[in-house]
């Protein structure tokens, strides 16, 4: 049996009301509470659904009734800048299998959770060294620009080949196509200029092969320079923008809550402490999109072929039938101790990020190494004063001035 | 406890290993999901049912059997 909701449609993106700023948007939270199902409007006026609730949002991405492909006219996106990036070079992220596993599987390899494993000893090397670097002669520094987005950023450009020296230019162009107020021009700029310039090292790489991502997908004969590139952009924005942006926001829900700090300093106790960031966090704020290229019921709704959907990963990790339970806190607060690990803050489905063997070494390594080494960490302005982006994909701090 | 995994589904999220290294590797050459081991204890009946919980595509299925245990497992892939 199928119902019409009659409740007016949420307008997308929703902003988050900074008096609560990590939890989601209000808008978003609300649809929840009435239904898993709602419906939603995007920016240009056309219709969608927004997916608020955690079986739901499992089922709409591991269901192949519901695309990622982008290329699809009905796919439901927030700007004409960012329909213009993905119908011109579409990375794997938004394609379908069998393409998209095609070029996923190229990757696969330097992810693997043993190859991961193999690099903490290198990951805890670029982690102390920028902590040397930040606290060298000074007791006051902006967390993001040194430590968050640094440890990440050489972490991928050294697995991608990726010059370090180069961060401004990528940093910069990544932020412009992450940005949801982004003008397609714009987009279309900054997409063409990192599609040249990884595509250019790639070049390169095949004539002077490097240990890295950009030769090994250089030096094959079955991916156009295209195809390299894309999944060139995809790995080095994933790769540095979400990370960067979980530290920061873990270190201001950390710096609140010094009873849960321990928890870091404890090697068992690490790895669940970091789901628990991860799912409170959820910084993916925008959801993923989808088109359904089949009609779908879903909680007594019906989904038509050609409609959009949007999954809610921040509103499915609040569930409290998820995650609230077994006398725990409620699902809003942060709880180190809860056993959090089937949050959905890397997705779920096919797409579920490949880089999450990374991300958690990163985190863990990153958190556990800032709070043992600074434990006076504590904020350098007041909290009202922290900015957040809300007008990006990916949630975080613009900065985070903190001193010790 | 029955354990069959699929490998033409894996997408190579790791979760399996990152939560049960002891029962479930990646091939280094594709990345795909291996068992390594072919029959299960009851103390590790808990952590096969969260590993078919969280694979995101549904590469890994437990079936729970009434009757003696252990029991030998199946890899449907090979």
């Amino acid at each position: 049996m199928t119902s019409t909701p009659t409740a007016p449609a949420v307008p997308l993106p929703a902003p988050h009301d900074m008096r609560c700023p990590f939890s989601p948007p209000p808008a978003y939270t609300e649809a929840a509470r009435t239904s898993s199902v709602t419906r939603a409007e995007l920016p240009d006026g056309s219709p969608c659904w927004l997916v608020t609730g955690y079986p739901e949002v499992r089922t709409v991405l591991s269901d192949r009734r519901f695309s990622a492909d982008a290329r699809h006219p009905a796919f439901p996106l927030f700007t004409p800048g960012r329909r213009e990036l993905f119908a011109r070079n579409p990375s794997f992220i938004r394609l379908d299998d069998p393409e998209h596993a095609r070029l996923r599987r190229m990757v696969t390899g330097d992810f693997l959770v043993k190859r991961v494993e193999a690099m903490r000893p290198g990951i805890q090397q670029i982690v102390d060294d920028a902590l040397d670097r930040m606290t060298d002669g000074t007791t006051e520094a902006d967390l993001v620009a040194a430590f968050a987005l640094p440890v990440p950023s050489l972490v991928i450009c050294l697995l991608l080949g990726v010059p370090y020296e180069d961060r401004e230019m990528f940093q910069r162009l990544s932020r412009t196509l992450l940005n949801n107020t982004s003008g397609v021009d714009e987009v279309a700029k900054a997409q063409q200029e990192l599609q040249d310039y990884l595509g250019g090292l790639a070049a390169h790489k095949k004539e002077h092969p490097a240990e890295d991502i950009l030769s090994r997908l250089a030096a094959r004969d079955d991916l156009t320079l295209q195809e390299i590139a894309s999944t060139g952009i995809l790995l080095l924005i994933a790769g540095h923008e979400t990370t960067a942006n979980m530290i920061g926001l873990s270190t201001v829900l950390l710096l609140d809550r010094p009873d849960q700090v321990a928890k870091l300093a404890d090697p068992a106790a690490l790895p669940g402490a970091v789901e628990e960031l991860l799912r409170h966090t959820t910084i993916v704020q925008t959801g993923l999109p989808r088109v359904a290229v089949e009609d779908v019921e879903l909680e007594g709704t019906l989904i038509r072929a050609g409609e959009g959907v949007f999954a809610m990963l921040s509103t499915a990790n609040r569930d409290e039938r998820m995650f609230g339970a077994d006398g725990r806190l409620p699902a809003d607060e942060v709880d180190l101790d809860r056993d959090a690990r089937r949050h959905l803050a890397f997705g779920f489905g096919v797409h579920q990020c490949l880089g999450q063997p990374l991300a958690r070494a990163e985190l863990q390594i990153a958190l556990a190494t800032l709070f043992r080494r600074l434990p006076g960490l504590r904020l350098a302005a007041p909290r009202s004063e922290l900015v957040f982006r809300d007008d990006t994909v990916v949630y975080g701090l613009k900065s985070l001035p903190v001193t010790w | 406890m029955q354990v069959s995994v699929d490998r033409d589904r894996c997408c190579s999220s790791g979760l399996c290993a990152t939560n049960a290294p002891e029962i479930f590797d990646q091939d280094d050459r594709d990345s795909l999901v291996r068992l390594r081991q072919t029959v299960f204890l009851p103390s590790q009946f808990a952590d096969l049912r969260l590993a078919a919980e969280l694979c995101p595509s549904g590469a890994i299925t437990v079936t729970e059997d009434i009757g003696t245990t252990p029991t030998q497992e199946t890899d449907t892939a090979r």
